[in-house]
């Protein structure tokens, strides 16, 4: 198997003796909780706030630790092998920290079509991430591959953290973007 | 009202004659203009809510009989009469009351896709309106709608939407003083291209892992939370708004018989002129790729064109003809499915086509059904390794032999979906295959499309 394919899955399942690394935060703001409780109750089943209630806990802890899935068990009271099962199922809940940039690069086939293959290396060059789980030395930046984002008729695109995409993505707007995280325009992770 | 940044949109909408009775635009009104989502506008611009109101005049079963004369099918993928579905929800009799639920599937993750995206976008309350349409139809009381994870700024924008219809009664209690009550709540995905599947989308809404279930029982007897449930695509219920305001009988004028309406066509790949274009059931693909989307960027010959979304079967140029309905595409092999038009052009590697679609159902498959988890890996391997010079050409007998012990052997439709671009690019580029293996690498070096494949 050639090694590409490593790049674009989960983190999960972990390879014998590893360890999901930790999170500086350890507990749910009483913000947070009160947020997750009210949510819980809006759904017929309590169960149903383990989705919303782990995108709280990943822009609390900066990413889906093994803590981050304990205190989501916790609020909720639910099964902590529940919340577990559904952190490690979804993509977009991050199980290693990331940069203050996470840079989402779309490689499905109408972006692939359009250069996204180079785009993902120019990305990866310019911001000297090799691969997924990486953050750059100074915090900025991390990179992954992602499927689809739906915005393939303004492909190549890219999504930095969860705002609105950036789209027909070449090297000048390429540029661009990274200035405009520097410089501060763009949102930050977990803000 | 968002934090987000704001952004014009560069995407195509309009066209000569677009907006004319023969080009009706009845899903893209105002698209491309950011301030267009508000109630504001859509009331006074684009005939907001005029459906909704004629609906609530009529009973419950007269708006399904509506939707049934409209001959509108699904425009999610399958294309099953929206209609017909909405009356298989079950109705209270003396002594069984049901709480029925309404979801909308707007996990809108099938590649070439991208039409929902801006109907939440440009006409947020067209969507709130169908889905209160649909609520009544079918005296739901609540509606979901699941919305991709990425989607985030979507989602703030249809979250403000429904706060302006709340204020102005039409959602909440006694909506326009019609004594039905309907709500409705945004629901966040993280990331997975099953939770589209509508079974696995009802996992995923309840807090689950998303894999699909055993059907039956099918989500009109037993959906989410264990309740009736209806599932629909975002375009199939909001374009209940227009169906209930100009009446069925005249919706299903636009059209074939068979095929009626108009839909949202994503076109992407190798053209001029990528992104939407709102069009009649019927039309010629090479109407749609050539004159509209103005072909090729360099004038290239077209390859090959995927006409509905990577899952749909790829088709080479005596199909370019195809009118863009159902029924057609699928006498020809392939299917409608999600309205994503991907143009290849000629200077293309087929086998990384193949590649880098199979990659990605490899990488969706939920795990649980064993031919799907394993035969789109193996499929995926070999064709690495075809495309990386090493393949051997016993390797093309055992990927056309795959396929049918994948397709309709499992839970869902997604090892399917895997099958219709594996077998019709195997079966109709059998040639550039054969040639990988006997000259022991790619014959396009410069065609990229599957990261590090070199
Ligand atoms: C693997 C898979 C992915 C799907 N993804 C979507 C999707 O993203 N959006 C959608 O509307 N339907 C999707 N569908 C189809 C849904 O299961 C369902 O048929 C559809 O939402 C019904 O809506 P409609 O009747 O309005 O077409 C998918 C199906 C499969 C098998
Ligand atoms: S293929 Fe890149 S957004 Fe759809």
């Amino acid at each position: 198997m050639n090694s590409s394919s490593s790049s674009t899955r989960s983190a999960l399942p972990l390879a014998p003796g590893e360890r999901l690394p930790v999170s500086k935060v350890l507990t749910l703001s009483p913000e947070a909780l009160k947020e997750i409780d009210q949510l819980a109750d809006k759904f017929p089943d309590r169960l149903a706030a383990t989705l919303p209630a782990l995108h709280i806990a990943q822009r609390e802890f900066g990413f889906v630790s093994l803590e981050a899935m304990k205190a989501v068990a916790k609020a909720l009271d639910i099964p902590e092998g529940h919340v577990y099962g559904v952190a490690s199922f979804y993509s977009m809940y991050q199980k290693h920290p990331v940069g203050s940039f996470h840079i989402q690069v779309c490689t499905n086939i109408s972006c692939a079509l359009n250069g996204a293959v180079a785009l993902l290396d120019l990305v990866k060059k310019k911001t000297g991430i090799s691969q997924r789980g990486e953050v750059s030395s100074d915090g900025l930046w991390s990179v992954e591959e992602v499927e689809c984002l739906a915005s393939c008729g303004s492909g190549p695109c890219l999504q930095v953290n969860h705002d609105i995409y950036d789209e027909f993505v070449n090297e000048a707007e390429l540029d661009r973007v990274l200035e405009a995280c520097r410089s501060g325009q763009y949102r930050e992770w977990a803000k | 009202m968002t934090s987000y940044r704001q952004k014009k949109d560069p995407q195509s909408y309009s066209f000569e004659g677009f907006g004319t009775p023969a080009f009706p635009n009845l899903m893209l009104r105002g698209a491309g203009n950011l301030d267009n989502w508000r109630l504001a506008i859509y009331q006074k611009e684009h005939e907001g809510y005029l459906g909704l109101k004629r609906a609530l005049s009529m009973e419950p079963s007269q708006v399904i009989d509506e939707m049934k004369a409209s001959g509108i099918r699904g425009r999610g993928g399958a294309g099953f009469p929206a209609g017909l579905k909405w009356s298989f929800m079950p109705k209270d009799t003396a002594d069984k009351k049901y709480t029925r639920y309404l979801v909308c599937n707007a996990d809108e993750g099938e590649p070439g896709t991208f039409k929902d995206r801006s109907i939440m976008e440009y006409n947020p309350h067209q969507l709130i309106e169908g889905m209160i349409i649909a609520g009544f139809a079918m005296q739901c009381h609540m509606g979901f709608i699941y919305v991709r994870g990425e989607f985030l700024w979507l989602i703030e924008k249809l979250e403000a939407a429904i706060e302006e219809a709340k204020k102005e009664n039409l959602l909440g209690q006694n909506i326009l003083g019609s004594g039905f009550n309907f709500d409705l709540i945004v629901y966040r995905g993280a990331g997975a291209y099953i939770c589209g599947e509508e079974t696995a989308l009802l996992n995923s809404l309840e807090g689950r892992r998303g894999e699909p279930r055993i059907k039956p029982p099918f989500p009109a007897s037993k959906g989410a939370f264990g309740q009736p449930t209806t599932i629909n695509n975002v375009e199939t219920l909001a374009a209940a708004a227009p169906i209930l305001r100009m009446g069925g009988a005249e919706y299903a004028k636009i059209g074939t018989p068979k095929n009626t309406g108009t839909r949202i066509f994503c076109v992407s790949g190798h053209v001029q002129r990528p992104g939407l274009y709102e069009l009649p059931l019927g039309v010629p693909l090479i109407t749609l790729v050539k004159d509209l989307a103005g072909g090729t960027p360099n004038g290239k010959k077209i390859k090959a064109i995927i006409p509905g979304g990577a899952s749909s079967a790829v088709f080479t140029e005596s199909d370019f003809d195809c009118p863009l309905d159902f029924d057609t595409i699928r006498d020809r092999g392939s299917m409608a499915g999600s309205g994503g038009i991907i143009v290849i052009d000629e200077d293309t590697c087929m086998v990384q086509v193949c590649l880098r679609l199979i990659r990605f159902y490899a990488h969706e498959s939920c795990g649980q059904c064993t031919p799907c988890r394993e035969g789109c890996n193996w499929m995926e391997m070999i064709l690495t390794r075809i495309e990386n010079g090493e393949g051997r050409l016993e390797d093309l007998e055992t990927l056309k032999s795959m396929t049918p012990r994948i397709a309709g052997k499992t839970l869902c439709a997604l090892g399917d979906a895997a099958c219709g671009p594996m077998d019709s690019i195997l079966g109709k580029f059998r040639d550039e295959f054969i040639h990988h293996i006997e000259h022991k690498k790619c014959p396009k070096p410069s065609c990229q499309l599957v990261t590090y494949s070199h």
